[in-house]
């Protein structure tokens, strides 16, 4: 049905034309974001803004005869990057992400040219979701759109901003379940690596791994056969605890008091520096980390709480965690043990590395243990924890 | 040997020409243009003084965008230019104008009619009545108020609502004005014959000196007419109306589906040929060149960019053009389930008789009995009349 126009205009005062609905495409622009996983800091982004709507923004047109030429696109490269730019943020933890624009091209779209600018994005925080705000031309028309297709690792999702919806983030949920189990195990490692107290409490049990307790002296041991073995012993031991009861948080069966755990994990960090220097477990020493292990694997279980769990993946991503954890416990062995092996039968490691190291390990023991069971702040040592 | 030659020319051209058909995709990545010189984009402003001062108003209404007679001239223009052109960014510009008063529950009525306008515009119907239901209710002799919301309620099925709207015009507009507002709903209603009397009778009455009123009338009642199967009577008119508006999208729409109707595809081409920007003038183009063997490298580069363009809107979430993207689904890809999920969808919002004939069709080619028995049930009550609608007897009720 023809719908009526101009006709009232001569007619009425005030002129309004209903009409059917316009058949050309509305304006869009494409923003592409790719990174390369989730704890990826750098983005790279490709956006294609139609030609018409940068000049309707900021006029490109500069001599006014109706065409927009090359030389008229590239003498606004600049400004170009400075519109758009300013109208897009990108946040990852509650942290801005700072974007540099890159080259631009033309491209050709169905229904005109567009202007092509790269540009790149470093994130200080990265993190599983991206979030985005989009601001761009909702000024000068409301129902301009911009559709985003997000890249992690191989993986598109797609996103439409408008002017109600400029604020939305991607990433995240959406990550397939590969990607979620590869980011657990990612942050199972740096919890190993970030978590002191685990590291230290490791190194203890290492330390007099490569010796031999005879009376009241240490001697090297002859096969690292045998030390290996002895090495494996403790750390499957420490494994096999902290597994069960990492599972058992977090699955909600059992839910320790954390402040006894935190005092519990800094007691076994001082109780096993503390065997070093005056041995009481001698040749059983996987038997302790068994023990302690137990109580390691709660405070693995309220760092991964801490982390977020999926509902939809709560077993994968556990599992992943706990790999995690170990790949970040088989480094520290496969750097610590040729090491101290090498320097067994020196007069360094028997006194300084092993008497010494271990004092050092067991007195920021004691001061965790008196921060995290009486919840004071030592000054000098909150790095640790 | 000339002949040779020629035949050998021919070939070698129509290959290359499939060749760089078959590659133009290979060629969509971005690129640095060769010369400064290169004119990558036509601006519509580039041969359309109207344009060029829309975008200078523009300009100026962007520095005091509180100023209401400002703000609402150049929503007026910008919508002026959004029919003209069938371009959606005039449109958004015109809500852009608005933008103070885009979200109050009570403003000024110039700005109240506009919104209502936009809003019906991006099949906002319900939005649209609710803006000039309270509009009218303010100003009950607002005629532009009534003759819109009049096309609404039309657009919507609501005839006998519409009607009214129409006759409480009577006394405040041009006979012509009153005959077209009236004719549209009445010709869907059973009356269609009296509607198409007293339309061409207000035709011959009224003076020549409003070209956009009489170009209305006559493609309204070239519709009337073709409905009432008088494809001669339809002709004219349409001839009548192109003769004063040969730009016009929807009547050259309007002008080439009666063209397709009667296998006369060769005379849409001329028509369309140069506005593929158009998204419903671009599906004319192809459903002719389906039609016609020597155009077959034409029609499947155009299928393409309809898919293409479908594909856009849908990826922005646009639900504008169910019924154009029902009508390529069914008669360009033979998708008839894919066509009759679009066209039901489209008929929960907009009830004009291309709606209804496109879900007949579908219908009919999806084997759906029910939704043809619908049909055939909505065609009774309404008493509409559209001979192009064909409903097996075995539907009627």
């Amino acid at each position: 049905m023809k719908r009526p126009g101009i006709a009232a205009l001569l007619l009425f005062a005030l002129w309004t034309a209903p009409m059917p609905a316009l058949a050309h495409k509305a304006s869009d622009s494409y923003l592409t974001l790719t990174r390369a996983g989730s704890d990826s800091s750098a983005i790279s982004g490709r956006w294609d803004i139609a030609l018409r709507d940068v000049d309707n923004a900021i006029t490109l047109d500069t001599n006014g005869d109706g065409d927009i030429s090359w030389g008229e696109v590239r003498a606004k490269h600049r400004a170009i990057a400075d519109y758009a730019l300013s109208r897009l943020a990108i946040e990852s933890n509650g942290a801005s992400c700072s974007i540099t624009s890159g080259e631009q091209l033309i491209d050709q779209h169905s229904d005109g040219a567009y202007t092509v600018l790269r540009f790149s994005g470093n994130c200080p925080r990265p993190g599983a979701t991206l979030t985005v705000d989009y601001r761009l031309l909702f000024d000068i028309d409301p129902q301009h759109r911009g559709l985003l297709q997000y890249v992690e690792a191989g993986a598109a999702s797609s996103v439409i901003f408008g002017v109600d919806s400029h604020r939305q983030s991607i990433g995240g949920a959406a990550a397939g379940p590969f990607e979620q189990f590869r980011q657990y195990v990612r942050d199972g490692i740096w919890h190993i690596w970030l978590g002191f107290d685990h590291i230290l409490f490791l190194l203890s049990l290492l330390l007099p791994a490569v010796l031999l307790r005879r009376g009241h002296a240490w001697l090297p041991a002859t096969s690292f056969g045998a030390v290996a073995i002895d090495v494996a012993k403790i750390v499957t031991a420490f494994t096999i605890a902290h597994s069960i009861t990492l599972t058992l948080a977090t699955l909600g069966v059992v839910s320790p008091n954390g402040r006894w755990i935190e005092s519990g994990i800094a007691l076994s960090v001082a109780l096993a520096a503390l065997n070093n220097v005056f041995p009481l477990v001698k040749n059983g020493r996987w038997v302790a980390a068994f023990g302690f292990g137990l109580i390691h694997g709660f405070g693995f279980a309220s760092a991964l709480k801490d982390l977020g769990l999926p509902t939809g993946s709560l077993v994968l991503s556990l599992f992943g965690f706990n790999v995690g954890v170990e790949i970040g416990q088989l480094a520290i062995v496969a750097l610590f043990l040729p090491i101290a092996f090498a320097l067994r039968e020196t007069w360094a490691y028997r006194r300084a590395l092993l008497a010494g190291g271990s004092i050092a390990i067991a007195t920021i023991a004691g001061v965790w243990l008196v921060e995290r069971a009486f919840n004071v702040a030592l000054p000098g040592l909150a790095f640790a924890g | 040997m000339s002949r040779h030659l020629q035949t050998f020319g021919r070939f070698a051209i129509a290959s290359l020409a499939s060749l760089l058909l078959a590659i133009a995709p290979a060629f969509a990545e971005p690129y640095i243009p060769g010369a400064d010189s290169d004119v990558l984009e036509r601006l519509p402003e580039k041969n359309d003084p109207a344009l060029r001062d829309l975008k200078r108003l523009r300009t100026a209404a962007s520095k005091h965008p509180a100023d209401l007679a400002l703000a609402t001239r150049l929503a007026r223009r910008s919508i002026e230019a959004a029919r003209d052109s069938g371009d959606p960014r005039f449109l958004g510009q015109a809500q852009a104008a608005l933008a103070p008063w885009w979200q109050l529950s009570d403003p000024p009525a110039p700005a109240l009619l506009l919104r209502a306008t936009i809003k019906q515009s991006s099949h906002d119907f319900d939005g649209a009545v609710a803006d000039l239901d309270r509009l009218i209710a303010n100003h009950p002799s607002d005629g532009q108020a009534l003759l819109t919301r009049a096309t609404v309620l039309t657009v919507q099925g609501k005839y006998r609502a519409a009607r009214a709207d129409c006759s409480r015009i009577a006394a405040l507009a041009a006979p012509l004005v009153v005959a077209a507002c009236d004719a549209a709903p009445a010709s869907l209603s059973g009356a269609a014959g009296d509607a198409y009397r007293s339309l061409l009778t207000a035709l011959s009455n009224a003076a020549d000196n409003d070209a956009v009123l009489r170009e209305w009338a006559l493609t309204l009642a070239a519709e009337i007419a073709d409905r009432r199967g008088d494809g001669a009577a339809a002709e004219t008119h349409f001839r009548d109306a192109l003769a004063l508006d040969p730009r016009d999208p929807y009547l050259i729409a309007a002008y080439c589906d009666f063209l397709l109707d009667r296998g006369r595809a060769r005379e849409v081409l001329p028509l369309v040929a140069n506005q593929t920007r158009n998204d419903n003038l671009l599906l004319r183009l192809a459903l002719a060149e389906r039609q016609l063997p020597d155009a077959a490298s034409a029609f499947a580069q155009h299928r393409r960019e309809l898919a293409d363009r479908f594909d856009a809107a849908r990826r922005r979430g646009d639900a504008l053009h169910k019924r154009e993207e029902a009508r390529y689904r069914l008669t360009i890809e033979n998708d008839a389930a894919g066509a009759l999920r679009l066209a039901r969808e489209n008929w929960q919002v907009q009830r004009e008789p291309a709606d209804l004939r496109i879900l007949s069709e579908a219908a009919g080619a999806a084997g759906d009995a029910e939704m043809q028995r619908e049909v055939a049930a909505w065609t009774a009550a309404t008493g509409l009349q559209y001979a192009a609608l064909r409903i097996p007897a075995a539907h009627r009720p």
